[in-house]
């Protein structure tokens, strides 16, 4: 996979195929520490500490169609090729946390990629709440499906035309999170 | 935010349409979701279906995701079941090849068969 969000949708579908009804996705990525870090959290049925320990293993998987199961293999790959590594905590019936670690200014680490693509398809999956929060130094951008029910109506949000508003919204929360210098550029111009 | 000031017109817009819609939703869409279809263009697949149904305000379609149905060399895959019709498997779908499928096969009823994998 080429991008760090395209292995956040591949958590949270484990998240879903797990039975969850809120996952929390949070980026957090700080240049000062060169640290970057994504967790996903789940309240699924979790898995037992044989399952954890296999979790990574390719050969691994709960699924019946076939008899591999690549995704946290490939994000634990993409974790240690760039410094970092991935951490699993699960338990039965207590859900699911999965922590990749990355040295953010890592040569072999992948882009972050599109996430606003990533979080209109999650919000896509009915009766699943997403809680979405993107750290960059300090600064925090934050996207909720539960707040958008509250305003819309939980019946509004498989509408395409509510989903395409998310991709946009997300879109344009992720670039005022990296533009603050532009930000403070108009803030002079306005004097 | 721009996008936050579009929401209270969006909040109209949908509630007509779902006013419209009544009863049971005539073509389901299922996008395979599984990590194979998301390694092979699965995600933007499905954005540009939801972008596609919203340019041409679609009320009668739902849309839906599935895990890897043991097909894995043929993501992305998608099925599209209508009434009347046979259920219909494309494989190695694009982006750009949903869009049609939408214009075509969802509004028109017209399957391409070149792109069929299977048909049930």
């Amino acid at each position: 996979m080429q991008e760090l969000a395209l292995h956040i949708l591949d958590l949270f579908r484990n998240a879903v195929e797990a039975g969850a009804r809120t996952v929390h996705v949070a980026v957090r990525e700080d240049r000062t520490s060169d640290r970057l870090q994504i967790e996903v959290r789940d309240d699924g049925r979790g898995m037992t500490p044989d399952q954890v320990r296999t979790a990574c293993d390719p050969f691994f998987t709960t699924r019946s169609t076939r008899r591999v199961g690549m995704g946290l293999a490939l994000l634990q790959a993409a974790a240690e090729q760039a410094g970092g590594g991935l951490g699993i905590e699960s338990t039965p019936g207590g859900g699911t946390r999965v922590v990749a670690t990355f040295q953010l200014g890592h040569l072999d680490r992948a882009p972050l990629g599109d996430m606003a693509a990533t979080l209109e398809v999650m919000a896509a999956e009915a009766g699943v709440q997403v809680e979405y929060e993107h750290w960059l130094d300090g600064r925090v951008f934050r996207f909720s499906t539960r707040e958008l029910e509250e305003r819309l109506g939980a019946e509004a949000r498989g509408d395409p035309a509510v989903l395409t508003w998310v991709e946009r919204h997300i879109r344009e929360g992720e670039e005022a999170l990296r533009s603050p210098v532009r930000e403070y550029c108009k803030g002079v111009d306005a004097r | 935010m721009k996008s936050l000031e579009d929401l209270a017109r969006l909040r109209e817009e949908v509630r007509e349409r779902i006013k419209v819609r009544e009863g049971a939703k005539a073509v389901r869409i299922t996008v395979g979701m599984g990590t194979c279809g998301i390694a092979a263009g699965a995600r933007d697949v499905m954005a540009a279906l939801l972008d596609e149904l919203a340019k041409r305000g679609l009320t009668d379609v739902t849309v839906t995701q599935t895990g890897c149905a043991g097909l894995c060399e043929y993501e992305p895959l998608v099925e599209v079941a209508r009434p009347g019709q046979p259920k219909v498997t494309y494989s190695y779908v694009t982006p750009e090849k949903i869009r049609q499928i939408v214009a075509q096969h969802v509004v028109n009823g017209q399957i391409i068969g070149e792109w069929v994998l299977a048909a049930r």
